[in-house]
């Protein structure tokens, strides 16, 4: 698991999961999109503290490995500011069968979006902005 | 006995309290007492279950004990994905 300020290169991050032995690969990519809660949004910044995200995210790969039978697993998120149509996040499983990826990828993602200290701000076209609160939070309140 | 802690805000939390860290002095024993503490201080409204708190980069938890020297990360609701 990584944290990057940099574009993920998608191509690249799918290659370091080819293994001759994987008839599966599963990959999920998080876009910013251009709206969200009734306001038009701009531009995203993500504050991420990496020393713990990316040490909790290791713990998840790790997880995901003890939990499906999968054979590798990797994530990336970004940090800093980003524009509409760019990739945030991105998770990748390789396995033998297909089921044991998606199961994985999606407990990956999952936990990534409430475990890892990461915050995302929005710009908006009104020129406000503001944090967004978590999706667990948020049904919880 | 008052202890020296480091605590480091983040996001929402740093904006409201205006600093990105800061060193107090305080008697309390848990990560629960000293947000607790630092919530009125600061005006942070975010309740305590929906936020995380590392001690010198490991997560930990609220009830987890404070000492004299550490550094204390305050998580407000984190949005990551």
């Amino acid at each position: 698991m990584k944290v990057t300020s940099s574009g993920i290169d998608i191509a690249m991050c799918s290659q370091q999961l080819i293994n001759s032995g994987a008839g599966a690969f599963a990959g999920f990519e998080g876009w910013v999109r251009n709206y969200n809660d009734g306001h038009k949004v701009l531009q995203l910044e993500y504050e991420v503290y990496t020393p713990i995200a990316e040490s909790e995210g290791r713990k998840i790969i790790q997880e995901a490995k003890e939990r499906f039978d999968i054979l590798d697993a990797q994530g990336i998120h970004r940090s800093g500011l980003l524009e509409i149509g760019e990739c945030a996040v991105w998770v990748g499983v390789s396995s033998v069968h297909r089921n044991e990826a998606f199961d994985a990828c999606r407990y990956i993602i999952d936990h990534i979006k409430v475990r890892l200290p990461i915050w995302k701000k929005e710009y908006y076209e009104n020129g406000d902005s503001g944090w967004v609160n978590c999706e667990q939070c948020a049904a919880a309140m | 006995m008052n202890k020296l802690i480091t605590v480091v805000y983040f996001a929402i939390f740093r904006e409201k309290a205006g600093i990105s860290e800061e060193v107090i002095s305080t008697t309390v024993n848990s990560t629960a007492e000293l947000f607790r503490e630092l919530k009125d201080r600061h005006k942070l409204n975010e309740p305590l279950g929906h936020c995380k708190v590392a001690i010198n980069d490991d997560l930990a938890d609220w009830e987890s004990k404070i000492k004299d020297g550490d550094t204390v990360l305050l998580f407000p609701p984190v949005a990551g994905g």
